[in-house]
Order: C-alpha cells, then structure tokens, then sequence
C-alpha cells in the first residue's frame, strides 16, 4: 500500500464523513431554529421566549448559578458545600446546576442500584417458577402503571424523612420494567436451549450462568433502559415535592416559586441531557455486556 | 469389518425371499403391522431367532394420547420397534404422523400414554445424555465457542475428570466432524453445515448408547446435506453408535440406514413398514446410486408414502 492511495483513501474517506456529518447534523440544527422561533411567536411577558431566557442567563443579577454550572454562591467552603450537596444531600440548594444535577443523580444512583438487584433477582425467580409467575404477574402490571408522583405521598407518610422517600419512589418507579423485562426473558429462553440442558442433565448453577443469564441478558437491559428513564423521571416528580434539598428537580420548583422561568427553562435543558446520557450509558453497557 | 450382526440371517434371507419374489439381489423384509394383526410376538421371535443379543432399544405397544378441547387426539396408536446395538434406523413419514412424539418418547422429553420404551431393559423417564439428541435447528448456545458448546455437554457428562482430559476429548470430537480450525469460533460466525457439525461432534463427545437425530439435515443445501451424510456414515462405521434418525428424505434413508422404518399417517400413526436395507458397508454413494435395487426400494418406498399412505391435505 503506498501512501499516495492511502491518503487517497483518507480524503475520500473524510469526503463521505462531511457528508454523512452535513446529511444528520443541517436538519435538527434547522429543526431547532424554527422550533426557537415559534417559541418566541408565543412568548409573553410571563413566559419568556428565547430571546429573553439568553438575556437573563447572562445578567449579572440571576446569571451565575445558572451559566455558570459549577457555581457555589455565598459560600466560604467551595468543596464543603458541593461535598453536602452532592453526597450528603443538604445544605446550599443555590449552587450551579452541574452540582445539583450530580446531587440528584446520586439518589438516583441509590433508588436505581436496588431497582435493578431486587428487579433482576426476583424476575428471575418468577420467570422460572410458573405459579410465582402467575400468581405475582398482574400485581407486577398493576402497579407498573401506578405514576411516580403517586408513591410520593406514600413514602413520606411510610418513611417520614425526604431523603429516604425519595429513593424509595425511585426504586418503586423503576423496579417494574426491570422485573417485568427480566421474568419475560427469563420465559422467553428458546425450549431448544432448555432440552440441551435437561438431555445433558446440567447443574442448577451451570444452567444460571451458561444458559439462564445469557439468554436473558438481552431482555434484563431492555428492562434496564426503561428503568433508568423512569428513575430520572421519579427523581424530578420526588424532589418537587420533598422541598429544601439541594437537587435539579428542587431547583425547578424552587425557581417556579419565584416565579422565575428563564431558571425552569435551563434547568430543563440540563434534565434532558442528563436522560439521554443516562439512557444512551445503559444501552452501551447492555451491548458491552450481551453475549454474542 | 464387523458387519455380521446387521446383516440379515439365513432365516431372514427364507422367510423374505418366498414372499418378495420380484426384487432380484436383495431381500426385503416387510413388517406388515397392522395394528393386532401382526402380533408383537411374531416380529420378536423372528428377531430372536436373528440376533441372540438383546435389543437395545425397545419400544413396545407404545401409543400417545394428546387431551385437546375437542376431545382427545391420538397421535401414536400401538407402536412397536426394537433397535439391536449398532443399528442405524431411519424413520420417515409425513408431517404430522408422529415422527417427533416418537423420538420424544425415546429421549424422554415426553412419555408414552400406554406401553414402553425401554433402553437396556431400563424404562425411559426423563432426558438423559445416554439419548443425546441432534436436534432439528441445532441447539447450539450462540454465546459460546463450538469448543465451549461440546465442552458444556463432555463436563456435564464427565464432571470429575480432569480439564485437560475433557478438552481433548472435545477437541477430537471437533476434529472427527472437521471443524478443528473453527473450535474457537461461536455458532453465529458459522454456517448452517458447520453448525450441524458442531452439534453432531456434540453428541459423539459424551458417547450416547442412542443417538437421535431429529432431521438433522433438513435445513442444508443438497452439496452440503450429503457431505453430512458421508461423515455421519464414516463416524458412525467408526464408532458403532446406535441411530435412530428422523428424515424426509427417502434417498438420504437408504443410503444410510440398516432398516427404514415408515410410518402411516396420523391421527393414531403406527409403524406402517419396516424396509431392510441391504447395501453393503461401507457403503458408497456413486455404486448405490448405479445399483438397481436402490431404484426398486426407492420406487417401494415412495409407493407407500405416495399412493398407500398419501397425504391428503384438504
């Protein structure tokens, strides 16, 4: 190979790189555009458009914590009030919205972690056990569809604190599809791969974990991907209601107290970003992860 | 080669030749079965009187019994067979007769309403790797190496020996099939004969005293189909495992079976026919092709799956 077709190659190569580039990155840009216009058609003096919302975010009055996403206003200790606000969940709520979106991602992180143990362990069990199956499935699609917002109360008169509420309406929220996803899959491994395995009369355990798990690992992170939206989902609807921690969803009510929607309106920006890094992570590691 | 025990004894060759006077070099042996006409005993003595050996695999008035909505569908009726060791026995008939629920039976997948099936006078309850079976689309786990796959089954099988001595085993079996290149590869990356293979050196890897195969070459290109053939042959030459296989295909039953058994149609299927097949072994695909007989039996079977027992699809 000589280096005249190899850099040939390449400059063919980057030719079709700019136009896959300009084929999939021209229309949304051009999508957002109009978007942004009709917005500003329809804004008033209560709903700012666009225009106004990029004004307020670079005033020196209320910019700060929201251009500025590692803002800590007012405080002494930077690392103290972002460690209490981050890991221990209290203090500041005025801080930068990277920092208060990492301080709900860590209840997330809590709620979803047992989500996805206690879903996985127990579709399990009930997608090989047929009368478990049949006994708890409709309970599973009963309370599957019950919302996020509806456990709020439930938990707090249950839990009595904010904090442990809130996780519990996370894992309550994203435990279903998880669970659901699992026992379906677990249902769903081809009878084929079950006669090898009773004809060669394999162990319980070498049947987990060269038969069970891997098929089922695809179904597992369905579940998964579903689940991580609705626990950022629960976060949102949690935290509105638990009031005073620091945390985006928080911050949304708290700057719609305030009456101050330039704030709710990049704060939303930082949500949905923040969700579709999430779920884009879970689908990475369930390719990373699925066998075959 | 130790072909005496298959081939037919002094008082087959009798009893064949009065009744089937217009086949030439060759005698065939037809187990006229229906069902209370020809009892049981009759066959058994006969094959007494051929092999001293017991049979391995017996299977006797066997019928199977499916409970629908409206009411209940018999789908096997009074079924006998027996396979004496080393025997490779081909089963073929239409859809729907009941091939599979016999095979079923024989691997313990599903039990017999009535009568039994027995392997080494031993009733058959439940799956074992004594019947391993090929099955219809492989069964090979796509998440694991064709060595993984065999190794899962020679592990299973073998549990206390040591690793070394249960990857030699797997590796020779993949050798045997000739895919020792492709041990490493995972059944997604191979094609449909290379997948057959793997699942074949698996059921050889743990020495089943029954191999069954469920139309194991069904889904392949006729090249590829009879290039299976062969090596199934020469393995089975090689080992002398007992077969019992499940085929459509008339031509691929002749030339490998000892005996082909036909089946009548379902509802309440029995063994319609059993057909002797009396090519020598080894046996080679150009001269069986050349001989005549090989027409006579084919035209034979072909009779009694298309004019005696037709398949009439409404």
């Amino acid at each position: 190979m000589t280096a005249g077709t190899l850099s040939n190659r390449k400059i063919a190569s980057d030719n079709a790189f700019l136009k896959a580039l300009i084929r999939n990155v021209v229309p949304p840009i051009v999508a957002v555009l109009i978007f942004c216009v009709i917005w500003q058609l329809f804004s008033t003096d209560t709903f700012p458009g666009p225009v106004q919302v990029i004004q307020d975010a670079f005033s020196a009055e209320d910019g700060p914590p929201l251009i500025n996403p590692f803002h800590v206003g007012g405080a002494e200790d930077y690392w103290g009030t972002v460690f209490n606000a981050v890991v221990r969940g209290t203090g500041d709520t005025n801080i930068g919205l990277f920092w208060l979106v990492m301080s709900s991602l860590k209840r997330v992180a809590i709620g979803y972690s047992f989500a996805a143990l206690i879903g996985v362990a127990l579709g399990i069990l009930v997608g090989v056990n047929n009368l478990l199956y049949r006994a708890l499935d409709p309970i599973f699609q009963f309370l599957r569809v019950v919302p996020p917002l509806a456990w709020v109360p439930i938990s707090l008169a249950a839990l009595q604190m904010n904090e442990p509420a809130a996780l519990f309406v996370i894992f309550i929220t994203a435990i279903w599809p998880i669970l659901i996803n699992t026992a379906v899959g677990v249902k769903q491994i081809p009878s084929d791969y079950n006669n090898v395995a009773k004809v060669l009369r394999l162990s319980k355990q070498k049947y987990f974990f060269k038969v069970l798990i891997p098929a089922t690992v695809p179904y597992i992170f369905t579940g998964l991907r579903i689940g991580i939206g609705l626990a950022w989902l629960a976060i949102i609807a949690a935290e509105i209601v638990m009031s005073g921690v620091p945390g985006i969803g928080f911050f949304i009510w708290d700057e719609y107290q305030n009456n101050y929607i330039t704030g709710i309106i990049i704060a939303l920006l930082y949500i949905g970003a923040t969700g579709l890094i999430l779920d884009r992570l879970v689908a990475w590691i369930g390719t990373k992860v699925s066998p075959a | 080669m130790p072909q005496a025990p298959r081939q037919a004894s002094p008082v087959f060759l009798d009893c064949t030749a009065d009744r089937f006077v217009p086949f030439r070099h060759f005698w065939i042996l037809t187990i006229m079965q229906v069902i209370n006409d020809t009892p049981m005993s009759v066959v058994s003595q006969v094959a007494a009187a051929t092999v001293s050996a017991q049979p391995l695999l017996v299977i006797e008035n066997v019928s199977k019994v499916y409970p629908t909505p409206t009411g209940a569908y018999t789908v096997l009726e009074n079924v006998n067979l027996s396979v004496r060791e080393g025997e490779f026995i081909c089963v073929i008939g239409h859809s729907g007769c009941g091939k599979t629920t016999l095979l079923n039976m024989v691997s313990g997948f599903s039990k017999p309403t009535t009568g039994s099936v027995r392997v080494n006078g031993k009733e058959v309850k439940e799956p074992g790797p004594d019947r391993m079976v090929v099955f219809q689309g492989y069964a090979l786990l796509p998440w694991l190496t064709a060595f993984e796959n065999i190794f899962l089954a020679v592990d299973a099988v073998h549990p206390d020996r040591p690793y070394s001595e249960k990857a030699a085993i797997v590796k020779e079996n993949l050798a045997l099939v000739g895919l020792a290149d492709a041990a490493d590869k995972k059944p997604p990356q191979l094609s449909g004969g290379m997948k057959q293979r793997v699942a074949i050196a698996r059921a050889l890897a743990i020495r089943p005293e029954v191999l069954i195969l469920d139309e194991p070459f069904g889904a392949l290109d006729a090249i590829t189909k009879e290039e299976l053939q062969e090596e199934l042959l020469k393995i089975w030459n090689d080992h002398k495992c007992t077969v019992l296989m499940i085929t459509h295909d008339i031509d691929e039953a002749l030339f490998l079976a000892d005996r082909l058994v036909m089946m009548t149609n379902g509802p309440a299927a029995n063994v319609g026919e059993i057909l002797e097949i009396p090519f020598p072994r080894p046996r080679d695909r150009a001269r069986i092709m050349e001989d005549p007989e090989f027409y006579h039996l084919r035209n034979y079977a072909l009779d009694f799956l298309y004019n005696r027992f037709a398949h009439d699809d409404e």
